[in-house]
């Protein structure tokens, strides 16, 4: 359970953090009085959904890392085999940073003004998006036409597991994506656009890094790594 | 007192944000069934927690009838026995207690209290609540599967969870449980954001995080907690489930049943209780911190005082909450572990009685020479802090790994947590909807049968679980359906327990009054007017009562102090609302 643990450390820190600005040490009940005299301690100016967003991924990020931990743990008793790693997995992480790429574009686009390439953006993004699930599909494929089935080992069973819970946050990412784009298409909902676009392209470098995180923890590197700080550790 | 206002004719900083559109219903659908509005979702989420949480009491009656009155009752079979009591607990932990924190208290209580005109997303909002809905549908719907519902104790552990001896093992019942399970996190999940980001960026002006009620900070962590722990259930859940249906061998190592090789092999039920306990310990103070904020607000408000230690009672819920993840190992002792780790989990356990500690003395200084009005809401206050600290000591028996060798599975566990985290959150919520249901319906609960509610529960719940220690340690085994001719108990002992059952029917038939009066005074209770309580918190200076959509008529409150302000010398009354202006202002206001 320790990845669990780094994570919810790191949780911790940034609340403690943000806490530690919010005057917990005041008196309030010598204080009356507006609140002028006592800055940035009101609710932010910051859009509630950005930060909605930002609770959201660190639920999901939980989440992940509570799988990443019964990975470890499972991987440690002796009917374990690992699996091979299939080379089109390259292939779909250079499509999903495409598609990450596409969506920051589009948030420049839609910073600027540039509607155009905002819907370019959007567009691509949401295709490359589709294109990663696609080849998601296809590792899936190959690993059953090799006899690498669900059920025959654990690390088979992990694998398909997390990287159809990878899929699934995609595709729900893909809905916001998918109402965005349209927004993108009607010019009177242009003063909402630009934190659609936002949303989606902080929900989509998130998944990103999840994914990236994931594949080192597949492909065995992570264990490899995990292993080097432990001997550093004693 | 220090007046900090800059500036006293202009008190208010001009508004950072502009106030956020209201959603408008435009159908009575939209506005009672499929309502976005924070208030009508509080009362859906209750009324089904409610609702369920009865199911569970009916349980609970079944399984006394059986450990009274053994052999008696044909139809209580073992299987059925098991299947009672998982369903009793998985129903009273997690839909009765987390939803109706969470999901009633949480939605009704926040944005009035904050001074907001709802959650920050209605739509989230509502799907959260549809979406639990539909977890107890198929909760409930695994009564009438083939099979029944699971028997594998609340607990769910494998391998026996899904294996065939297990009622609901091989049959829907498990399915079903973990589905339901799965679909109450996401739904969950979904009000969570809004009960954080409320807090967050709700807040009306002035409201620093400092003058937040206690009810609201409880509140608020005990969601945060719950956003980081119930990702570990479902986890769980979807592993298990795989198990189940697929034949995964994530939990499930090789077995032999009834002369078969099963085709598992090779998986780590310890896994699961990691997982399961990362999630279940912190549930436990998923259900408490928002008792703990709500007693410390109906203590102050009864006892027209302010709350003792304000700032201690804050930290005290943050350290708690943080503290409550790092300790998940005390309920595995039994299961094997490298003594070092069970020294670890014994330290952080009996740490976090410290700050639980501290709150306690802090109430009980609040109350000192307090104006004490045993009002209902009051009396059941004051019934949790007794009951809570009695639950608490069991508790620091249990949490020494010694001690709780001996007495692990035994009654004594059972009857430590129905006092910590049965009995202790059941009698603050009591508390509770006698102190908000005249801000709800605009109607005082009837007293008399609140009196009658109030004796009748507390003194009966302790005559039920107070007998429980005495059998835990003379070694009557929890999860027993019978306990036939032990050597080891006494004829008493089965008198006891006949006795514990009957006490068990009359605190039962309390709720039933209970139940009465909740739906009787809605027309016949005495007219509450906006403030019965004279209380200071924002959701009691409505214009209307009961709120109406958008909470605040025209403008919003801005808030000037603390929610504390009780028997301040020289004050006109002895309390003085959030929104009340300072004296120097009203002062100059009054000179113009
Ligand atoms: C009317 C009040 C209640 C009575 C008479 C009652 C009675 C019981 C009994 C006799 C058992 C266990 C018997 C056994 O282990 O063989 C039990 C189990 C349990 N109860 Fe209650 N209970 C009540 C209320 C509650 C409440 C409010 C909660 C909320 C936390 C709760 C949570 C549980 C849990 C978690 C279990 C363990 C189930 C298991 O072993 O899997 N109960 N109850
Ligand atoms: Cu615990």
């Amino acid at each position: 359970m320790s990845i669990v643990l780094v994570f919810l450390a790191v949780v911790a820190a940034i609340a403690a953090w943000w806490l530690s600005q919010q005057r917990l040490m005041a008196k309030p009940w010598l204080e009356q009085g507006s609140t002028a005299a006592f800055p940035r301690t009101e609710s932010g100016s910051m859009p509630a959904a950005k930060i909605g967003l930002g609770v959201f991924l660190a639920v999901v990020g939980c989440l992940f890392a509570l799988f990443a931990s019964a990975y470890f743990m499972r991987m440690g008793f002796p009917d374990w085999r690992a699996l091979p790693v299939p080379p089109t997995l390259w292939l779909n992480t250079g499509i999903l940073v495409l598609s990450s790429v596409a969506l920051q574009c589009a948030v420049f686009a839609a910073r600027n003004g540039q509607f155009d390439m905002v819907r370019l953006g959007l567009v691509t993004g949401g295709l490359t998006a589709l294109a990663f699930l696609a080849g998601q599909l296809v590792v899936w494929r190959q690993l059953v036409a090799e006899g690498y089935f669900l059920s025959s080992n654990p690390a088979n069973s992990f694998f398909y597991l997390i990287t159809a819970m990878h899929g699934l946050h995609i595709l729900g990412g893909l809905v916001a994506l998918g109402r965005t784009t349209a927004i993108a298409w009607r010019p009177e909902q242009r003063d909402r656009l630009t934190l659609s676009v936002e949303l989606c392209a902080i929900y989509w470098h998130f998944l990103l890094l999840v994914w990236l995180a994931i594949f080192a923890v597949l492909a065995g590197w992570a264990a490899g790594f995990i292993e080097i700080c432990r001997q550093l550790l004693t | 007192m220090v007046d900090v206002t800059p500036d006293a004719a202009s008190p208010v900083p001009p508004a950072e944000v502009a106030e956020v559109e209201l959603y408008h219903p435009h159908s009575w659908w939209t506005k009672y069934v499929f309502s976005q509005d924070a208030k009508v979702i509080a009362i859906q989420y209750s009324a089904t927690a409610l609702g369920i949480g009865f199911v569970a009491l009916v349980l609970s009656w079944l399984i006394r009838l059986q450990l009274g009155f053994p052999g008696t009752f044909d139809f209580i079979t073992p299987e059925a026995y098991y299947q009672f009591i998982t369903m009793h607990g998985m129903i009273m932990v997690i839909y009765l207690l987390t939803a109706l924190f969470l999901g009633g208290f949480g939605n009704y209580l926040i944005p009035l209290m904050v001074g907001a005109r709802d959650m920050v997303f209605p739509y989230v909002n509502m799907l959260s609540y549809w979406i639990y809905l539909l977890a107890v549908l198929v909760l409930v719907s695994s009564f009438f599967a083939p099979g029944g519902p699971t028997g594998a104790g609340w607990t769910l552990y494998p391998p026996q969870a899904i294996m065939t001896g297990t009622p609901g093992g091989q049959d829907w019942g498990i399915v079903l449980m973990l589905s339901s399970l799965i679909l109450f996190v996401i739904g969950f999940t979904m009000g969570g954001l809004n009960y954080v980001v409320t807090v967050l960026q709700g807040r009306t002006r002035g409201m620093t995080l400092m003058r937040l009620p206690l009810t609201v900070w409880g509140i608020f962590t005990a969601t945060v907690m719950a956003l980081l722990a119930f990702p570990a259930l479902f986890v769980a859940c979807v592993m298990m489930l795989l198990d189940r249906v697929l034949g995964t061998s994530f939990f499930m190592p090789a077995i032999i049943e009834m002369g078969e090789q099963l085709q598992h092999g090779g998986g780590s039920p310890i896994l699961f209780q990691h997982l399961f306990w990362f999630f279940g310990h912190p549930e436990v103070y998923i259900v408490a911190l928002p008792a703990f904020g709500i007693v410390s607000d109906l203590i102050s408000t009864h006892a027209r005082k302010n709350i003792f230690g304000y700032r201690m009672m804050v930290w005290a819920i943050v350290v708690i909450g943080a503290l409550s993840f790092v300790v998940w190992a005390h309920h595995m002792y039994v299961s094997g572990m490298h003594p070092y780790f069970g020294f670890f989990f014994a330290t952080t356990t009996l740490i976090i009685a410290i700050p639980t500690a501290i709150k306690v003395y802090n109430w009980v200084l609040t109350l000192w020479r307090g104006d004490i009005h045993l009002t209902v809401p009051m009396l059941f206050a004051l019934a949790f802090i007794v009951t809570f600290v009695n639950g608490g000591l069991t508790g620091l028996f249990l949490g020494n790994v010694v001690v709780d060798v001996p007495l692990s599975d035994t009654m004594f566990v059972v009857a430590h947590f129905h006092m910590v985290m049965g009995v202790a959150p059941i009698i603050v919520i009591f508390g509770a909807i006698y102190h908000w249901y005249p801000k709800i319906t605009g109607r005082m609960l009837n007293e008399a049968m609140g009196q009658f509610h109030f004796w009748v529960t507390f003194l009966g719940a302790y005559l039920i679980f107070f007998p429980m220690h005495y059998l835990g340690l003379m070694g009557v085994p929890r999860r027993y359906n019978e306990l036939g001719d032990m050597a080891l108990l006494s004829e008493s002992a089965h008198q006891l327990n006949a006795f514990i059952s009957i006490m068990a029917f009359i605190v039962g038939f309390a709720q039933l009054v209970f139940l009465f009066n909740l739906i009787w005074s809605i027309r016949h209770g005495r007219e509450a007017g906006g403030n019965p309580w004279r209380a200071t918190t924002l959701e009691w200076q409505t214009p209307q009562t009961p709120p109406a959509h958008g909470n605040f008529g025209k403008e919003l409150p801005v808030v000037y102090r603390w929610a504390y302000d009780y028997s301040v010398p020289g004050a006109k009354e002895d309390f003085i609302p959030q929104n009340e202006p300072p004296s120097a202002y009203a002062a100059s206001r009054g000179a113009v």
